[in-house]
């Protein structure tokens, strides 16, 4: 097998790296800080695709402004999410919460075929592919991956430099230690629902100048990025970071040793050997 | 400035608290004992809004504080400490106490003054100011001393202290006693303190309550309570001298 083409693979996987890394990032945020796991997170994502689709083509918007607008708009469908769903069911057992946004899903799913159809939409932009040392390389991967880590460092900046972000990793030691310490916990809550909408908004908007978006995209990057949260240890930051590197690499490089269909498949054997090895993600500590 | 009166709480069928009243004036430092289970803590959870009574009412300054929020208590100027110190482990000292120091007021301090606040604190508990260093580097008394910190740093005008001597040794004890009784005289925090080692206890307090079975059963100074037959049946067991 020629090693340009293996290396060609292992830089896209890093690049696909970073938009899962941003993914999970977002739902390991939630889960991290309001206890739920938001089963629906990558149909919000969905949702931001279309936004940016429609925006561009049917409205005339450029790709930058189209892109804000994806963020605004699940930003905003995050707060909603929390308020509307979760802020009710907050204190309810988990399978009930796991069945709420589980529906939620289906309802986005259903909705988005009702209005849209089941058609794969796609920009069509002529992006260049860059040449580099005889490797082909997707400008719209390497701008999704810029801007995957760039979101990540202001996450970080956010979450270690302001009072809201640090109350909001204290939350998610000891919820009530930090109320007692004056933090109203609703708020936290809402910050973190808009922020973790924000970025599946931002996410949408990478991945649509990638992959072409239809009703059902949630049923490949869902799975993954869920599974690429549980790997890192549910609520780590960093361990998904890796996790989301670690899972693209076996789908980049795999796929080109063997085939897509086999690397997802040689991914969740890891998975799920990984969780048999160490239940509480590879980066996980018991506490 | 506390008013306790007629205060319940039951867990299903369990009574843990039943009909306690009891007043707390300004400046006071209040013991507040009893055997294990005898409602303190399900006490200082229901003033702290931690938990809502079921019946009664809780009034702080003039005004109802029962069923508020525990952010609300705190911005009411009431603090508490765990009985297992339960810092922030993932963040450093520093920012375990500024994050009290900012959102404990109502008006939220800047960011310099929230950290200069957070080390004149950590100055006052006896720990160093500097800070960056995560919890898990402190021992059992600089975790209580921890503790101590965040709860003041929110600036309360009451602190309820939950066992803060537990699991220290003897010199420890003398200088955490003497800290809580500095909290008192120099800055004019009212306290109510549960804690079992009685015979410090009972050498700082003003006054005691005792507790038995969610009960309140006497209230009085500490030499008469500890001298009083049904508080030395119901928890110490026996007299213990007073120095």
């Amino acid at each position: 097998m020629d090693p340009i083409l293996i290396a060609e693979a292992a830089i896209n996987g890093i690049l696909l790296g970073g938009v899962l890394a941003l993914l999970a990032l977002g739902l390991n945020l939630i889960f991290g800080v309001v206890d739920i796991i938001w089963i629906a997170y990558v149909e919000l994502v969905m949702l931001g695709m279309y936004a940016v689709y429609w925006l561009v083509t049917a409205y005339g918007w450029p790709l930058p402004l189209a892109a804000l607008g994806s963020v605004a708009l699940v930003t905003v469908l995050g707060l909603l999410v929390h308020l509307l769903i979760i802020a009710p069911i907050l204190s309810s057992p988990p399978v009930n919460q796991l069945l709420a946004t589980g529906g939620l899903l289906f309802f986005l799913q259903s909705f988005a075929t009702f209005l849209w159809a089941t058609d794969h939409r796609s920009l069509r932009l002529a992006l260049p592919i860059l040449e580099v040392f005889g490797m082909f390389l997707s400008f719209a991967r390497l701008l999704a991956f810029a801007m995957s880590i760039l979101a990540m460092l202001g996450l970080y900046l956010f979450l270690t430099r302001t009072y809201m972000g640090t109350a909001i990793r204290a939350v998610s030691q000891d919820r009530e230690a930090m109320a007692l310490m004056g933090a109203d916990t609703r708020k936290v809550y809402l910050v973190t629902s808009g922020i973790g909408g924000a970025m599946a908004g931002l996410a949408g908007a990478l991945l649509i100048i990638q992959y072409s978006v239809h009703p059902h995209f949630g049923a490949a990057f869902g799975p993954l990025t869920f599974m690429i949260c549980v790997l890192g240890g549910l609520g780590n930051m960093i361990g998904a970071v890796v996790a989301s590197l670690l899972m693209s690499e076996v789908i980049s490089v795999g796929g080109i040793i063997t085939s897509t269909e086999m690397a997802y498949v040689v991914a969740f054997v890891i998975f799920i050997v990984a969780i048999f090895v160490r239940p509480e993600g590879i980066l996980g500590r018991r506490e | 400035m506390l008013s306790v009166q007629n205060v319940s709480k039951t867990f299903g069928g369990f009574r843990a608290l039943q009909g306690v009243s009891f007043d707390v004036r300004e400046g006071e430092l209040v013991g507040l004992i009893g055997p294990n289970g005898s409602g303190k803590t399900t006490l200082f959870n229901c003033i702290s809004g931690a938990l809502g009574p079921s019946g009664g009412s809780i009034r702080f300054r003039g005004e109802e504080i029962a069923g508020l929020t525990p952010d609300a208590v705190c911005h009411r100027g009431i603090a508490r400490t765990f009985q297992i110190p339960r810092p922030f482990r993932k963040l450093s000292i520093l920012e375990n106490v500024a994050l009290a120091a900012h959102f404990g007021h109502m008006t939220r301090e800047s960011d310099a003054g929230a950290r200069s606040r957070a080390k004149d604190v950590l100055r006052l508990v006896g720990l160093p100011a500097d800070g960056e260093a995560r919890p898990g580097l402190l021992g059992a008394a600089g975790l209580k001393k921890l503790e101590l910190a965040r709860a003041l740093a929110t600036g309360p005008k009451l602190l309820l202290a939950d066992e803060t001597l537990g699991g220290l040794d003897f010199e420890e004890i003398r200088q955490a006693a003497d800290t809580l009784r500095r909290i008192r005289d120099e800055m004019g925090i009212t306290i109510i303190w549960v804690e079992h080692i009685m015979a410090t206890l009972m050498r700082v307090v003003d006054r005691v309550v005792v507790l038995d079975h969610g009960e309140k059963i006497a209230e009085g100074p500490p030499r008469a309570m500890a001298e009083d037959p049904k508080v030395i049946e119901a928890y110490l067991g026996e007299k213990i001298a007073l120095g």
